[in-house]
């Protein structure tokens, strides 16, 4: 199970990451939403793997999960899932602003000559 | 083990965050479309922090670190604010600045979209939270709370480009927040704790095959502070984004850059300072030789600058070298010298940013580019304030500029390497004043005639007097930082002293029993 949670988290970090570092504005927002699911998978394991275990005092188990990774993982869902609705509607109103989803603010080439040639042909 | 109820002074802690929370709450939900009425209870809350925040220096300046424990929960557990010297001088910082912004707001900046003062106050909340707690996660939190407002602040009064700059702003302040969650995850993992003093008394004892975690996760949430203090590499966003906001929105930004160096501060002497064993000193090797490399940027950036508004900006990521080269030395002289010059480049910024502000509408077409411009109406009084506002950002006696720069120099005289900070730190300096010269000498001196019609605009905007009295009020308190040199920097060097007293801080905060285990106490304990 801890191949699998590391290579996931791995994973989606990676793909977050490959994400942000492009152009255009959608998938930098898709890069930013890979990158909090990265880490809220990541804080839920900074408590350690725990199978079958409550978080709550209980007068008849002995062993417990460590219930503040929970509390913190909320607290960064809600705020990851708030900025999220934010870059959206920001992208959104750039992109209708200035005609371009680059997120440089540049355009891109338009079509050549040739490209539109080889439209009609 | 519940700690002792709060004192009315010691109660007044929560205040500053309460305090603008209330406001912006209260402005928003009953007087979402009264801008007379935001104004009025902006500015009076904002006046009212800085009493509130004069009050807590005075308490934090004759008594020890005193702790808030939240909900009176006992502190490792609890969520505790601390107020400390080195928190209350940045309270009273922001207090000050905050009130500046909102003054200069009403000249106009704040009808020019909506929610201008309850996002002024919101921010307002979140830099006071976050120089207040004493909470890693807690930090986290706060960051958000003030960069939430910013995002706010950074588009008011819209156009293609704030737009577009916010949009990066946004995603690389995100990606910043995720790094700081991966950072606070990796540290929670390896020591079980939060509290920024519990961590102090458990980073020296963690086992040896965790240290390697431990080391990641400190160097992580260097580089999300580093990226806040806009720390070469990780500068690139300031530019675009202080240069596309409005003005007294990036004169409020000022302080953001300075919770960067704050933290920095506050959590590699605290949790990595001398006491943390294997990783003591965990920042050192990396924050003095990027901010040297700050410096050389920041300053290229200013002579390379072909508007005032990115003249600023580059001098804002100049002074931030300049302040982390000495808070890049954690020893007590440069951590002094260094928040004396914290708190001049913060006026000092504010008031450049708001004078370009002022500047800019009178130059019709040319606007804040560096260019020559028919003469401007009152020429002499915005020639007078620009030449101050560079006397005291480049750092020329007689300004307060001039002694932080003094200071730092001293500080560093008998570091290793010292010749080469000091020729970094000269050198650009040079290089800036060149700068701002030439800015000045263009926009200034340089006029030429104004064709006929086109007379039209620059001539119906007339300054307005309420912003220009701002701006000089900030000017003249970098002179009379200046003035007052003696006194500041005797409080400042009883605020580092207090700064490196980490066990103070520890003994503070914690229970008894938990405070005994720090590397510290736990000697004093074994002797009887």
């Amino acid at each position: 199970m801890e191949l699998l949670v590391a290579a996931s988290i791995g994973i989606l970090t990676a793909v977050g990451v490959w994400l942000l570092l492009r152009l255009h504005s959608f998938p930098v927002i898709v890069g930013t939403i890979f990158l909090s699911y990265a880490v809220n998978l990541f804080l839920f394991a900074m408590g350690r793997l725990a199978i079958d275990q409550p978080p709550i005092v209980d007068p008849a188990v002995t062993a417990y999960t460590d219930p503040l990774p929970q509390a913190l993982v909320l607290t960064a869902i809600v705020i990851s899932f708030g900025m999220t609705a934010l870059i959206v509607v920001l992208a959104l109103r750039a992109f209708l602003e200035t005609g371009t989803d680059r997120v440089d603010g540049g355009r891109d080439e338009p079509p050549t000559v040739a490209d539109r040639a080889g439209e009609r042909l | 083990m519940t700690p002792p109820l709060p004192s009315p002074a010691t109660a007044a802690i929560v205040l500053p965050i309460v305090l603008p929370a209330l406001t912006a709450a209260v402005m928003v939900l009953a007087f979402r479309h009264r801008r007379a009425v935001q104004r009025i209870l902006s500015v009076g809350a904002a006046a009212a922090l800085l009493a509130v925040a004069i009050g807590l220096y005075a308490v934090a300046r004759d008594g020890d670190v005193a702790p808030y424990y939240l909900g009176h929960w006992p502190a490792p557990f609890g969520i505790v604010l601390v107020l400390d010297r080195l928190s209350a001088t940045m309270l009273v910082l922001t207090a000050a600045l905050g009130l500046a912004v909102a003054i200069h707001s009403l000249g106009g900046w704040d009808a020019r979209g909506r929610h201008f003062h309850p996002l002024l106050q919101f921010q307002l909340m979140g830099l006071n939270g976050a120089f207040l707690t004493g909470d890693v996660f807690n930090l986290f939190v706060f960051f958000e709370g003030m960069l939430i407002a910013s995002y706010g602040l950074m588009l008011h009064g819209g156009g293609p480009r704030r737009l577009t700059a916010g949009l990066s702003y946004v995603a690389i302040n995100l990606t910043g927040s995720t790094l700081f969650l991966f950072a606070v995850g990796l540290i929670y993992a390896v020591t079980g704790t939060l509290n920024m003093a519990d961590l102090a008394a458990r980073v020296a004892t963690v086992a040896p095959g965790d240290e390697a975690l431990l080391r990641t996760g400190a160097l992580l949430l260097l580089v999300v502070f580093g990226l806040k203090a806009a720390l070469v590499p990780l500068h690139w966003w300031l530019p675009g984004a202080y240069g596309a906001a409005a003005g007294p929105v990036a004169a409020l930004f000022m302080i953001m850059t300075k919770v960067g160096a704050y933290s920095i501060l506050r959590v590699y002497v605290l949790v990595f300072g001398a006491d943390a064993g294997a990783v003591a000193g965990l920042a050192a090797p990396y924050v003095l030789p990027a901010a040297l490399a700050t410096l050389v940027v920041g300053a290229a950036g200013v002579l390379a600058s072909r508007t005032l508004a990115a003249l600023a900006c580059f001098a804002v990521v100049w002074s931030m070298g300049s302040l982390l080269v000495a808070f890049g030395l954690f020893d007590h002289a440069g951590v002094a010298a260094g928040l004396y010059y914290l708190v001049h480049s913060t006026v000092a910024g504010a008031a450049l940013f708001l004078l370009v502000d002022v500047l800019s509408p009178l130059r019709g077409r040319a606007a804040d580019r560096i260019v020559p411009t028919p003469p401007l109406p009152s020429a002499a009084l915005f020639s007078g304030l620009f030449f101050v506002a560079a006397i005291a950002v480049a750092g020329l006696p007689p300004l307060s500029g001039f002694l932080g720069k003094l200071l730092v120099l001293d500080a560093t005289g008998a570091a290793p390497g010292a010749a080469i900070v000091w020729t970094v730190l000269l050198g650009t300096s040079l290089v800036v004043i060149l700068g701002f010269a030439r800015a000045g000498s263009t926009v200034f001196w340089k006029t030429r005639p104004a064709p006929a019609a086109a007379a039209g605009p620059a001539a119906a905007a007339r300054p307005r007097g309420g912003p220009v009295a701002v701006c000089a009020a900030l000017l003249a308190a970098t002179a009379a930082l200046a003035l007052f040199a003696g006194p500041v920097t005797a409080e400042l060097d009883a605020t580092a002293r207090q700064v490196f007293d980490t066990a103070a801080y520890r003994r503070a905060v914690l229970p008894p029993q938990a405070a005994a285990a720090a590397p510290g106490a736990a000697a004093a304990e074994a002797t009887p």
